[in-house]
């Protein structure tokens, strides 16, 4: 269909493979999240912890600096230990960054194709909808995974290179808890953000639903722990069965008010990606049929 | 690839239902044309039956065939080598045209160079090359059309469904439509499957015919025979009397009727019927025959006529 010949024309090149299609969407989503000034700001400052503790790993093992700036090293190494809590202390900063991440791109992913009818175009190609819901999860997927386990296990692995093989070998399980850590963040936030997407079609309400489902449930869950003096009010909070998660695989202490039993917590965090990927397939299809 | 005499598609017993309400009731076609008009009132299932071959609704019973390809077990297939058009406003939005046009054609497999390279040449086709820039939201309803057949387009399929692809447009962008639908049409590269419920539009494009009415089918005719056959009739405008009665005993005398509005029919007389019979049955009844025409068969009485019928079991007249 050469634009000189001005005239319809069959494709008969070659195709890409099918498998690779729902990268497509992870493309094209990251050039128009990028175009926003505010968005790239605070994705550069997403770094700011895992620098600070890249340099805090850093002083720790190196006397000259120490000395330099005049720091007493057996008790700063005793008052910031490199150990599981500081890596799970990590997490937790950039968990709640990811959270906020969720809640500026989550909005803006699906909520546009369903208002503008984008969907039949889309299903109407070699593409199914399942990757359709993965691509755009992909997004969210990608850019957390830069803020979390990407510079988590960077981190563990310079604190073994400064510390020797030994330290690598005796703390081994921390970094199957950053990788395991934030992925099961990153997959409940990437899921609960597309399925408010879905079913909410105006971005401000969406972000005001996020905050609901996060905040709004765990002041409720927390109210109702109080009034029936229980534990269990907490399986309506994802933010503290995440936070019950963490600890049992950094192998940590947690706050006495929001701990529940392990098998709860991983029970809530199921509940509610099983709830959402429910609420999506409800919500992709082509077309909506009104019986 | 599929056999050149395949048909371009076969329903079999095709029955769709929304909630236990029928929607498209067991039809069987067999459609072959080069440019295939699907025609029916609002709700006849016109639309329905696109999604169905595109596999938007599964098939309650029965199956159909595109190029061959089974809809309920080659769905990816099917969506491979066709393009569609939709009904409604559809489009991706904060993108120019060109970047959706983009997009689309990489979801249909093409690799990102060509894709571009497509987006652009398909967009000064549908005559959106001066637009292309722009984002699709700021287009007036007209370019938006244009923009819709762009996507579908991109990829080159083999065939084209076409939905309600005038809709809203004024004058001269649906002769503009019109004639680019004719110019796709005429390269022979692609099927068009155009559904629409405006006579005209279908009549100018189309060689083939399926009207549609109530989730059944009410006829399936070849315009091109049609045109071929160059059948005339004639149109009786008729007042006063026992009208009813006037119009069974034309139908007794073994010609093809229809009734066309209350007082006017239009029939086809055959061998051996003359007009002086149809004048000696309204002197019987005392009916005044105001006007009689010779006319030439068109869309318009093929539709009337189909949708004068009274729908039968298994989508069938």
């Amino acid at each position: 269909m050469a634009v000189y010949k001005s005239n319809y024309g069959r494709y008969r090149g070659e195709l890409t493979p099918l498998w690779s299609r729902f990268l497509i969407l992870p493309r094209y989503a990251f050039r128009e999240v990028f175009q926003s000034r505010g968005f790239v700001a605070f994705f550069t400052f997403c770094f700011a912890v895992p620098f600070a503790g890249l340099l805090m790993i850093y002083l720790h093992h190196n006397l000259a600096a120490l000395k330099f700036l005049n720091l007493p090293l057996e008790q700063l190494q005793q008052a910031l230990p490199i150990n599981a809590a500081f890596f799970r202390t990590g997490l937790d900063w950039q968990g709640a960054l990811c959270f906020l991440l969720a809640l500026f791109v989550g909005p803006a992913l699906i909520a546009p194709d369903l208002r503008n009818n984008g969907l039949p175009l889309y299903l109407s190609r070699p593409f199914t909808r399942s990757e359709y819901v993965l691509g755009k999860m992909m997004v969210l997927v990608a850019l957390m995974s830069l803020i979390t386990w990407i510079p988590g296990l960077l981190l563990f692995f310079f604190q073994s290179y400064l510390d020797g093989a030994g330290w690598l070998g005796e703390n081994l399980g921390i970094a199957g808890a950053i990788f395991l850590g934030s992925w099961v963040w990153i997959l409940v936030l990437s899921l609960v953000a597309l399925a408010v997407s879905a079913w909410v079609k105006w971005k401000p309400v969406a972000r005001i639903s996020l905050l609901i489902v996060f905040f709004v449930f765990s002041g409720f869950a927390r109210a109702l722990n109080e009034a029936l003096d229980t534990w269990w009010g907490w399986m309506f909070s994802l933010w503290a069965a995440m936070q019950n998660v963490w600890a049992s695989l950094f192998g940590v202490e947690i706050d006495e008010h929001l701990a529940v039993p392990i098998w709860a917590a991983w029970l809530t965090l199921a509940a509610g990606c099983a709830l959402c990927l429910w609420l999506l397939s409800r919500r992709i299809r082509a077309y909506e049929v009104v019986r | 690839m599929s056999n050149p005499s395949t048909p371009v598609v076969e329903l079999q017993g095709l029955e769709v239902r929304f909630g236990g309400r029928p929607i498209l009731k067991g039809l069987s076609a067999s459609l072959t044309g080069r440019c295939i008009g699907l025609l029916g009132p609002n709700g006849a299932g016109k639309t329905t039956l696109l999604h169905t071959l595109l596999g938007f609704h599964p098939p309650a019973a029965g199956t159909a065939r595109v190029f061959g390809h089974d809809i309920r077990t080659e769905t990816r297939a099917i969506r491979g080598f066709m393009g569609y058009m939709p009904e409604t406003d559809a489009f991706i939005s904060g993108m120019t045209a060109v970047r959706f046009i983009r997009l689309m054609g990489e979801l249909s497999g093409l690799p990102s160079e060509r894709a571009l390279e497509r987006a652009h040449e398909s967009l000064f086709y549908v005559g959106l090359g001066e637009a292309r820039y722009r984002k699709v939201e700021t287009y007036s309803l007209g370019m938006k059309q244009l923009a819709k057949l762009a996507q579908a387009l991109v990829h080159g399929p083999r065939l084209l469904f076409l939905d309600e692809p005038t809709n809203g447009l004024d004058p001269t962008a649906r002769e503009r439509m019109l004639k680019l639908i004719r110019d796709i049409r005429d390269t022979g590269e692609v099927n068009i499957i155009l559904s629409s419920h405006l006579l005209r539009d279908v009549e100018e494009c189309c060689e083939e015919v399926l009207v549609l009415k109530q989730g059944a089918i009410a006829t399936y005719c070849n315009l091109e025979e049609e045109r071929r056959a160059n059948r005339k009739f004639l149109e009786l405008e008729i007042r006063g009397g026992d009208e009813a009665s006037f119009a069974a005993a034309v139908e007794a005398l073994g010609v093809e009727m229809a009734v066309a509005g209350k007082q006017r029919m239009k029939i086809v007389l055959p061998e051996g019927i003359e007009t002086r019979d149809l004048y000696r049955l309204a002197a019987e009844r005392q009916v005044q025959i105001r006007r009689l025409d010779y006319k030439r068969d068109s869309l318009q009485d093929i539709f009337i006529k189909a949708m004068d019928m009274e729908v039968g079991d298994h989508g069938r007249l």
